[in-house]
């Protein structure tokens, strides 16, 4: 994999949660094993519910976290080792909420340049950059000036997608980055995206929840579970044969534009588990309607069949 | 390279205003904080406009002249206005200079218990975890504390002089900014634009003073001057009791002080410094309840 501008390997996560009041210290496993890579130009989508660990992901992958084990790397190189600099200008974050993502007390301009300015650009130089910065992400010269709560959502979005690229950076991770803004904005701001991931030759990580915007942007899909990956694959792949009963479900749960079909029926029961007491074996066997003896004491790996992997027993290559 | 595609490319703007003119918008329009902010201000430019204005000097004696009264009562002139008191000293010569000893005291014992205090509660509310218990012990130590009593106690045993004043009001006032720091910072700690700077590799000290406290400075600001009218009343009542600043300076409480013995008699000897410290205290904390309202409107109580 030396074509990996990021890879992952066998990264986990541990909080230590203390149950109750006076109760022990009880490990949460918020990751748990992940391995997967980016390639040089690719969209990756990640997608899993609440509390699967995605935004946990997204931290490590930003520096913010230290993984409890396993490594970061970029090209090679682990990231723990880089100068946070180094790591800052090749990584870059497109937060959620745009509303809480811009310091409301900075103009435009002064946060798109931050960046430029904590690598200590002269000012003519970054505000001649800026300039070109706001033109690129479609916003008019004259909301450099203006403070956040003078924009709409889609503007700030697009204010927080300036500061991200100023300084050029390779690899984008998005977390959620449409979710907090009206559905008109929302293919703006994804058609942007992709416009500049052409122009830039970008690297996206793309976590949502939206398996639409999942589908329309990415090269390939990773699904989280508890903590784990449980399938991995090209988009089309993924959503033309999920192999992962999970998946299965996950993609049955997107309404179809058919009048009168009604909200689809789910073949999945019960609720997310308690992390911090995970199901033995497959951790998502309680929930699954195709589950085995073998799937309540044993834990499937992530294997794979040509590109396509997934940790499930009815599709066990062995 | 091209432009993206906009579609909302027109900025709602004339309506909206920056954060700035807001808070002016507000302020125009809140009339505690306009009552509050002219009389604090008329006492500054009186304060620093002593020498000029005042007729003698504070501690300028003329023992042919005490216990006169002010100007419109019987026996006053124009010559004295506000009166003289038992040593012959101008009173409205040393009301000027004692604005000047008050407003010395509040600001400087305000900065330093701000300093004090908003260190403490930022790294306590940023950090959490033990640091955070820790200074919340702290906090709770200086609370449980009878402020009084202990500024007394000190001033006794160091003895008491403007310097030590100031020192020990400002090693005593920090506990609402640090309570204000630390709960206006875990509001805001994990907020999405603290995380960008962070990814961004900022170092800490600078997150804190450019992106984090920018944020919280209004609440503090209204500590700042709740503190500062604190302060400005307990070095009177320090040097009403003898331990605060020592004559023959002008202090506003060394000269209700003073006055007390005549109280019967020569009643404006109290009165006037009284009002006077009166109308410095009530336009700090209307200034600082105007800031209140004006920055935080939603919380309003």
């Amino acid at each position: 994999m030396s074509n990996a501008v990021l890879s992952l390997d066998q990264v986990s996560k541990a909080y230590r949660v203390r149950q109750g009041l006076f109760g022990r210290k009880l490990p949460l496993h918020a990751l748990q094993d992940i391995a997967f890579s980016l390639q040089k130009g690719e969209v990756v989508g990640l997608v899993g519910e609440s509390g699967c660990g995605k935004s946990t992901l997204a931290k490590i992958l930003l520096g913010l976290l230290n993984p409890s084990k396993g490594t970061v790397s970029m090209y090679g190189q682990p990231i723990a080792d880089m100068p946070l600099r180094e790591r800052a200008s090749r990584v870059q974050p497109i937060f959620q909420d745009p509303y809480s993502s811009l310091n409301p007390r900075k103009t435009v301009a002064q946060i798109v340049g931050l960046p430029l300015n904590l690598l200590g650009i002269k000012s003519a130089d970054r505000n001649r950059q800026v300039t070109d910065m706001l033109d690129l992400v479609g916003l008019p010269q004259r909301a450099a000036g203006s403070f956040p709560s003078q924009l709409s959502g889609g503007q700030r979005q697009r204010v927080a997608i300036a500061r991200a690229l100023i300084a050029r950076p390779e690899i984008l991770i998005c977390d959620e980055p449409t979710s907090a803004l009206d559905v008109s904005v929302q293919s703006q701001i994804l058609n942007l995206l992709q416009d500049l991931r052409d122009e830039l030759n970008l690297t996206l990580l793309l976590i949502s929840h939206n398996l639409a915007v999942v589908r329309h942007m990415s090269d390939r899909v990773v699904v989280m579970y508890l903590g784990r990956i449980v399938e991995e694959a090209e988009t089309q792949a993924l959503f033309d044969s999920p192999q992962h009963p999970y998946t299965h479900a996950l993609l049955d749960t997107v309404l179809r534009p058919v009048p009168g079909q009604g909200l689809p029926y789910l073949d999945i029961q019960g609720e997310f588990p308690n992390p911090i007491r995970p199901p033995s074996g497959c951790a998502f066997h309680p929930r699954c309607k195709l589950a085995m003896d073998r799937c309540k004491s044993e834990r499937p790996v992530l294997s794979a069949s040509d590109g396509h992997r997934s940790a499930c027993f009815l599709h066990d290559v062995n | 390279m091209q432009p993206a595609t906009g579609l909302e490319n027109d900025l709602p703007e004339p309506a909206l205003l920056s954060p700035g003119q807001v808070l002016w918008q507000r302020a125009r329009h809140h009339s505690g904080f306009l009552l509050g902010g002219t009389g604090l201000a008329l006492i500054i430019i009186l304060a620093i406009a002593a020498p000029l204005i005042a007729p003698y000097g504070p501690s300028e004696q003329d023992l042919l002249q005490r216990l006169k009264p002010p100007m419109w009562a019987d026996g006053g002139s124009a010559i004295h206005i506000l009166g003289t008191d038992q040593l012959g000293r101008d009173y409205f010569s040393r009301l000027l200079y004692g604005a000047r000893l008050s407003l010395i005291i509040g600001l400087s014992a305000m900065l330093i218990s701000g300093i004090i205090g908003s260190t403490l509660g930022i790294v306590a509310g940023y950090f959490g975890g033990r640091i955070d218990l820790a200074i919340t012990f702290l906090i709770t130590s200086r609370l449980s504390m009878p402020v009084v009593l202990i500024a007394l106690a000190v001033a006794a045993v160091f003895g008491s002089s403007l310097e030590t004043v100031i020192l020990i009001l400002g090693f005593l006032l920090w506990d609402g900014f640090a309570v204000v720091a630390r709960s206006s910072t875990i509001q805001i700690r994990d907020t999405e634009y603290l995380l960008a700077a962070r990814a961004l590799g900022m170092p800490l000290w600078r997150l804190i003073l450019t992106e984090l406290l920018p944020n919280i400075k209004d609440a503090l600001i209204v500590v700042a001057t709740l503190e500062m009218a604190h302060a400005i009343l307990l070095e009177s009542a320090l040097s009403f009791l003898g331990l605060g600043v020592q004559p023959p300076l002008p202090s506003w409480g060394l000269m209700i002080a003073e006055g007390k013995d005549y109280l019967l008699f020569e009643p404006w000897l109290i009165m006037i410094p009284g009002t006077a410290l009166f109308m410095l205290v009530m336009s700090i904390n209307l200034l600082g309840d105007g800031l209140r309202d004006i920055s935080a409107p939603e919380g309003r109580s």
